[in-house]
């Protein structure tokens, strides 16, 4: 038997910032590239809208602040930024909207707490957040996928819809748009009307809405390809998706016709980009590894709460950001014991 | 500290010790009731004139009140005078009084007047109290009338809105708009606005600190550099 001489260092690959956000891009792509399929252009255009913006305004605060400005935007923290709020706003949204959001996240939530390392919330969240708050009309004007959609919009439409606000002739919005099936779900739910019914109309697949839960599996192929890179580690999007999952289990056995079945939660909304991308923030997520079952079990936890009994029919922005104040306190709680260490504590 | 002139008085109370950006104090009305600026000045003029009387009144009575009772009788003295203010608002701006609600009796709960009487007015002239009270007041009044209008502008794109429940009928036509189809930032009218618009002020305030401090720092420095300048040009 051989085995073969490697001199130290071993560590095949620097682990920078930019070639983690790297990765991250890389794996965004099938997600991005079949909403791009189900939900047309509007996708694209928001993606290079949001990373323009992001990038200019990272670029005007970074210079204002006085710090370097080309090191920092090559860290490609803030197209990672605007890539996860482009995909998780509306693929219709008004430029100016997806421009107010952006700008909040990077300038607001990142650069004035101090930049990459300092923000206690994640910017993306915090922008889309914000959105949502105050325009929640603008934010809820989802567009069917295509295959449910009669009016496919090509590129041109697309683009004189988000930027004039001007819809094709013959077609009104609520000809163009359609709730998504969280949203469906709910209505449907406050009206009285049973699981078994709901289901029976061609919104749905085998999991959540038709088309999105096609969405939701090119996430999580991304995000397994992340956990196998380990650029993230399995605890955050485990316990996330864990937690979830159990929670809609337990109700849906104890109520089919009022609660949908677990893998309905898993594979709508932004569950799955929220588990893979959103939470695993490196920056605002819990870092201990208990902290980090801690943390994903909690947003876990909180999507499945507030799609129940919330306000709103998504939750995975408000979770992460709630469970972003946490964090702190659930690192200090997990510090793992250092070897040699003693039981007392001077706390 | 007891011998400071008026001039220092009123500068600290309008912007070196400001309640709002400074010390911080009185936070909850402030954060509450400033989504207009009608509102926040509302609730700034009723607070000014408990102040006044609160500081005059403890000071008058700061010989006679005993170190171990003085915070509650401070209490007793705010009290009374925001039942009184809140009566005559009741008959006088009785719109107002609607609006601002349970913000107006909560004015004895605000930390910046108790804050007062107990710094300044139990060591000081009737006088001198009278015009801390004021200049404190106005400070306060200030911070919550251009914190209101900022966040009235871009909330739901007006600006002044129900002046007439303040200043009568005659006041309807002051009210700004900046146009029909404004589509106003909800949150900077929902509590997180009014967080972020006081984060951004205090900002605002520090910077402004900032510059004149180096602008008097280049002032005094620049005498003794001209003359250097000078014979080298």
């Amino acid at each position: 038997m051989e085995f073969p001489a490697v001199s130290s260092p071993h560590s095949a690959l620097p682990n920078r910032v930019s070639s983690v956000m790297l990765r991250v891009i890389l794996a965004l792509i099938p997600g991005a590239l079949a909403m791009t399929w189900y939900f047309g252009w509007g996708v694209v255009i928001n993606m290079a809208l949001a990373t323009v913006v992001a990038v200019a305004s990272e670029a005007l605060l970074l210079r204002l602040r006085g710090r370097p400005v080309t090191a920092t935007l090559s860290d490609l923290s803030a197209v990672v930024t605007a890539l996860l709020f482009a995909l998780a706003v509306p693929p219709l949204l008004p430029w100016w909207l997806t421009v107010l959001g952006i700008g909040f996240a990077i300038v607001v939530a990142k650069q004035l707490y101090g930049g990459l390392g300092y923000n206690p919330f994640n910017p993306a969240m915090a922008g889309y957040v914000l959105l949502l708050i105050s325009y929640p009309v603008e934010m809820t004007a989802w567009i069917p996928p295509i295959i449910l959609n009669e009016h496919v919009l090509t590129l041109s439409e697309t683009l004189r819809v988000i930027f004039t606000g001007t819809l094709p002739a013959g077609l009104t919005w609520d000809a163009l748009s359609m709730a998504t099936p969280l949203d469906a779900m709910r209505t449907n739910l406050d009206l009285g009307h049973l699981i078994s019914e709901i289901r029976e109309s061609p919104l749905w697949g085998d999991f959540g809405g038709r088309g999105w839960e096609w969405v939701g599996n090119w996430y999580f192929l991304g995000g397994i390809w992340l956990i196998y890179k380990r650029v993230i580690s399995w605890h955050i999007p485990g316990a996330m998706l864990g937690a979830l999952l159990l929670l809609a289990m337990i109700f849906h056995l104890l109520d089919p016709e009022t609660h949908p079945f677990g893998l309905f939660h898993l594979f709508s909304g932004g569950a799955m980009l929220g588990a893979f991308f959103i939470a695993t923030d490196p920056v605002s997520a819990a870092t201990t590894p208990r902290g980090k079952l801690i943390y994903g079990a909690s947003i876990g936890a909180l999507v499945f709460i507030i799609r129940t009994w919330g306000g709103y029919p998504d939750a995975v922005a408000f979770a992460v950001l709630l469970m972003n104040m946490a964090a702190p306190t659930i690192d200090y709680y997990t510090q793992p014991r250092v070897f040699g260490e003693t039981e007392t504590r001077n706390d | 500290m007891t011998e400071t002139g008026y001039r220092q008085i009123i500068r600290d109370g309008l912007w070196n010790n400001n309640q709002a950006l400074v010390a911080l104090l009185g936070l909850c009305p402030l954060l509450a009731v400033t989504n207009t600026a009608i509102n926040g000045l509302g609730l700034g003029l009723a607070t000014t004139l408990v102040l006044v009387a609160s500081n005059t009144t403890v000071s008058l009575i700061r010989n006679l009140v005993r170190p171990e009772v003085r915070l509650p009788v401070f209490v007793l003295v705010i009290a009374s005078f925001v039942t009184a203010t809140e009566l005559s608002m009741n008959a006088w701006f009785h719109g107002l009084y609607n609006i601002l609600g349970i913000f107006i009796p909560l004015i004895v709960t605000n930390c910046a007047i108790i804050g007062r009487a107990e710094a300044f007015a139990s060591k000081n002239t009737p006088v001198r109290s009278l015009v801390d009270g004021l200049s404190i007041g106005i400070g306060f009044t200030g911070v919550l009338l251009v914190l209101g209008g900022i966040r009235e502008m871009v909330g739901s794109g007006t600006l002044f809105a129900h002046a007439d429940l303040m200043f009568g009928e005659a006041a309807r036509g002051i009210t700004l708009s900046v146009g029909e189809d404004f589509k106003g930032l909800l949150i900077a009218i929902l509590p997180p606005g009014a967080f972020l618009g006081l984060g951004l002020l205090i900002a605002l305030k520090n910077v402004i600190d900032e510059r004149t401090r180096h602008l008097r720092a280049a002032r005094t420095i620049s005498p003794g550099h001209e003359p250097e300048a000078a014979t080298h040009a």
